[in-house]
């Protein structure tokens, strides 16, 4: 890993005096990479170009947009009917920021499956959180811009939210509308934050790629790199395999943006936003749902803590307990490959999170999967409990108790036996 | 590349199960019919979108709006520059101000917008006991199930209500609405216009076309987009099995 | 058949590696450069800004020895309804006394009206000269203020740093009294 001598004086001349050449060719190009990475790893990357992507339509659709209330539902479908290829730009993005979510969403529980959080990752782990907050609040404003019906009561119920706080609660919904009900000045204002965040996300990207390189990949046995023999260059192993799971993601991504561009959207937002009628099911967009049902589970007071003020804070801990689970993991192995209990566990919270998503878009009393008698809240409520519990209690108790299956000596050791597959 | 494979498909799965299990709550879902711009290769039919749109203009113009149609946007339907040109100076237009300050009328122009039936949102609510007929040039989209619930909607009246169900002042029972007591009467009959093209004018044909017509201007990209698509999708799909090829040949001498 | 063997025999995997890999890239770079496309396109005018690219104006009012104004695609456009002095000075002018040589003639379609893009072809000025009472230059035409062009009753540069003459958009007469530019 010695600095690289270049041959061509220009680039020697630059590189002499800002070695950016050298530490990309460190990070892109030398960079050691565990040789037994499988599909999984290629979110990562993926993610990254649905940020440029989302970025690079973004700029574009903001030439042709307009901030006011009066002016961006109509600005949209000037876009999307006179402005040349803007129905393309605009799918590309609305597409975009599902597809980002998906990539990142597959990206942390391929980290929690492997435990990718654990010493010395800690660090790694807590930026790609960080990340993960920033665009949940890009998406929510970007989502805000149209200012259609979703767009409108979407804004008025999260910013309600955060009403719930005991005192500072009105002054400061008061504060983030700009006035006494959300308008042009809340969208206004969510227009700025909503171009600034993605490249605050951009910035911690390169802290994210930073951090990975000093400790290097995890990969699927959770065994470190020991011998050069475990690892092979970037380039041209995982450059080319980026590219062709890029063109796999291609094809997906754009099947959706020609041929079922709203597959992700609701039909109220295309109505123009109107202060005085709410839809009849307010939903948040599919990436929220999980959270959402968090957030409308908790029915009740306890400890004296209103519902509504519990929800908010179960929804935010929903997220900042993953802050802290590389000290409630007590396992001393990484792989949930090795951990034939704790598998079983994260299977479960998989699935877990998949029945929030629902509960997310259902009403509280309607019956859940069409089980009569069985209320959706009460199984949210149920989902919620096993949410916690899992990262709470699971995570702490089965790292002590579970006997993990004896780990490969090497990444190489594990490759050549092929019994890594098992 | 097996195990990807599966994974892939695994997880497109549960995406699409999950995505569909997880739209709002509907009311009565309406019957899914054939239109001709479904599927990867669907397009308009430009007969069809253009009476369709003599529905519209005969019919629904009375009381809804269509705020994105210009009647430049006509040559999406067939229509060339001469009889677009004619079609708009069927309809007067507000201009102005003029020299003298004054707002004035005049023949709307391609470049125009098609004119609003009523001069505001309250104009319109008070010349419909109450109710503001939506704007229509996305209802489409804003809806949904789009074209099936309209075509739904506008044959689902009923003469009675149901046993036991008290109709307010006005409404009119609609088996597809949502409360079921909807304010606009039924608009359409059958031999409600005369079609140019000598199609008959039964109320099912009529709610077909205006129903296609209506789909064509909350998408009038449709046909672009899906060409272009295909277009992409061929290109991906050939340099995808071009990089895996290439993957392959790097990664052969590697066990991993 | 077994020459061809023979000469790729060395190396066939690095050769059709090469061939693949070089191929690979060639699509790739292709098929990006088409994806830019759209992002390109999407800042030219739109469809209704082209919509609005031509206006009709009424000729009507403009007096003889009158000229008016109009915005024409975010710029002025000069309708001038000439005197017979001032027809008379612009046909009589020797083309090579021209820095931009062009006959009246091939400057106007009707000889009594003057039509040109109200933009100074040196930097952008509007030059000065429309309304009655303005400065018209040396030349009974316009005259620019920002860096002291002249020009004629038939918008030609005759003084000044100017390059060209005032532009003429294209324009058709719709009746003797109404004119439809761009």
């Amino acid at each position: 890993m010695s600095a690289p001598v270049w041959n061509n004086k220009v680039v020697k001349w630059v590189d002499d005096r800002l070695p950016i050449i050298s530490m990309v060719h460190h990070a892109a190009y030398e960079y050691p990479t565990p040789k037994n990475l499988s599909y999984m790893w290629n979110f990562g990357s993926l993610a990254g170009f649905v940020l440029v992507t989302m970025i690079l339509s973004g700029i574009f659709l903001v030439m042709n947009y307009t901030p006011h209330a009066d002016m961006a539902f109509d600005s949209v479908e000037r876009i999307m009917r006179d402005v040349n290829y803007g129905w393309l730009i605009r799918y590309l993005h609305v597409n975009g920021a599902s597809m980002f979510f998906i990539c990142v969403y597959i990206h942390i529980f391929r980290g929690l499956y492997y435990g990718s959080y654990k010493a010395p990752r800690e660090v790694l782990w807590w930026i790609g959180i960080l990340i993960l907050l920033a665009m949940m609040a890009t998406a929510f404003m970007g989502y805000v811009l149209p200012w259609g019906q979703m767009s409108f009561w979407g804004a008025t119920v999260i910013t309600n939210l955060f009403s719930a706080f005991p005192v500072i609660g009105d002054p400061l919904v008061t504060w983030l509308w700009g006035g006494f009900s959300v308008g042009n000045p809340t969208l206004n204002r969510f227009f700025s934050l909503h171009y600034l965040l993605p490249f605050v996300i951009l910035g911690l990207v390169v802290l994210h790629v930073w951090a990975l390189h000093a400790v290097r990949s995890n990969n699927p046995t959770g065994v470190e790199i020991k011998t050069p023999q475990d690892s092979i260059p970037f380039h041209p192993y995982y450059t080319i395999k980026d590219l062709f799971g890029m063109g796999v993601f291609l094809i997906i991504y754009l099947y959706f943006v020609f041929f079922a561009p709203n597959f992700f959207g609701e039909p109220d937002n295309y109505i123009m936003a109107n202060p005085l009628s709410t839809p009849a099911h307010i939903v948040p967009e599919w990436y929220f749902l999980p959270f959402y049902a968090i957030l409308r589970s908790i029915d009740f007071e306890f400890l004296g803590i209103p519902a509504k003020l519990l929800g908010v804070l179960a929804m935010f801990a929903a997220i900042i307990v993953l802050f802290v689970i590389p000290w409630l993991d007590t396992s001393k192995v990484r792989s949930s490959r090795f951990r034939p209990v704790y598998k079983w566990f994260f299977v479960i919270l998989v699935i877990d999170c998949f029945i929030l998503g629902y509960c997310g878009a259902k009403s509280p009393a309607d019956p859940f999967m069409g089980l009569h008698g069985l209320q959706v809240i009460t199984v949210g409520q149920l989902a919620t409990l096993y949410y916690f519990l899992h990262f709470l209690v699971v995570m702490p108790v089965v790292g002590k108790m579970e006997r993990p299956k004896p780990l490969p000596a090497s990444i190489s050791e594990s490759v050549l036996k092929g019994g890594a597959n098992a | 590349m097996r195990k990807f494979a599966l994974t892939a498909i695994a997880a497109a799965f549960a995406l699409t199960a999950f995505a569909n299990n997880s739209k709002a709550s509907e009311g009565v879902v309406p019957p899914a019919m054939d239109w001709s711009w479904q599927g990867l290769f669907g397009t308009y039919d430009r007969a069809q979108l253009q009476r369709g749109f003599q529905v519209f203009k005969t019919v629904c113009a009375s009381c809804h709006s269509m705020r994105y149609l210009a009647f430049r946007n006509l040559e999406g339907i067939g229509f060339n520059d001469d009889q677009i040109k004619a079609i708009a100076a069927e309809y007067e237009v507000q201009d102005g101000p003029n020299d003298d300050g004054e707002m004035f009328t005049r023949t709307a122009k391609p470049s125009d917008h098609f004119p609003h039936p009523f001069a505001n949102d309250k104009a319109a609510a008070a010349a419909n006991g109450g109710a503001t007929p939506p704007d229509l040039s996305l209802m489409a989209k804003a809806r949904p199930h789009g074209p099936d619930y309209i075509h739904a909607l506008l044959t689902g009246y009923e003469e009675e209500a149901p046993a036991g169900v008290e109709m307010a002042e006005g409404k009119y029972y609609n088996h597809y609405f949502a409360s079921h007591q909807i304010s606009m009467p039924p608009p359409l009959y059958g031999d409600d216009v005369e079609y140019t093209d000598g199609t008959e004018a039964t109320i099912d044909q009529e709610v077909q076309d205006v129903t296609a017509f209506l789909n064509w201007i909350a998408e009038p990209e449709l046909e672009a987009r899906k060409a272009m698509g295909m277009k992409v999708l061929l290109f991906l799909i050939v340099l995808t099995a071009m990089l895996y090829a290439v993957k392959r040949k790097i990664w052969a001498k590697i066990e991993h | 058949m077994s020459q061809t063997v023979q000469s790729s025999g060395d190396k066939p995997d690095e050769n059709r590696r090469d061939f693949l890999t070089l191929a690979t890239t060639a699509v790739g770079v292709v098929g990006t450069g088409m994806a830019l496309w759209p992002f390109v396109d999407s800042m030219n005018p739109s469809k209704d800004v082209l919509a609005l690219a031509s206006v009709e104006v009424n000729l009507s009012n403009i007096a003889v020895g009158q000229a008016i104004k109009v915005m024409w695609r975010g710029k002025p456009v000069f309708i001038r309804h000439r005197t017979e002095r001032e027809i008379k000075e612009a046909e009589d002018v020797a083309l090579n006394q021209l820095v931009d040589p062009e006959t009246d003639d091939a400057r106007v379609k009707k000889k009594e009206w003057l039509i040109v893009v109200g933009v100074c072809t040196h930097l952008g000025c509007i030059p000065m000269g429309t309304a009655t009472g303005e400065p018209r230059g040396d030349f009974d035409g316009w005259y620019c203020p920002c860096h002291g062009s002249h020009y004629d009753s038939s918008g030609r540069i005759r003084k000044g740093p100017a390059p060209k003459n005032l532009h003429v958009p294209t324009y058709t007469f719709l009746t003797d009294t109404s004119v439809k530019i761009g």
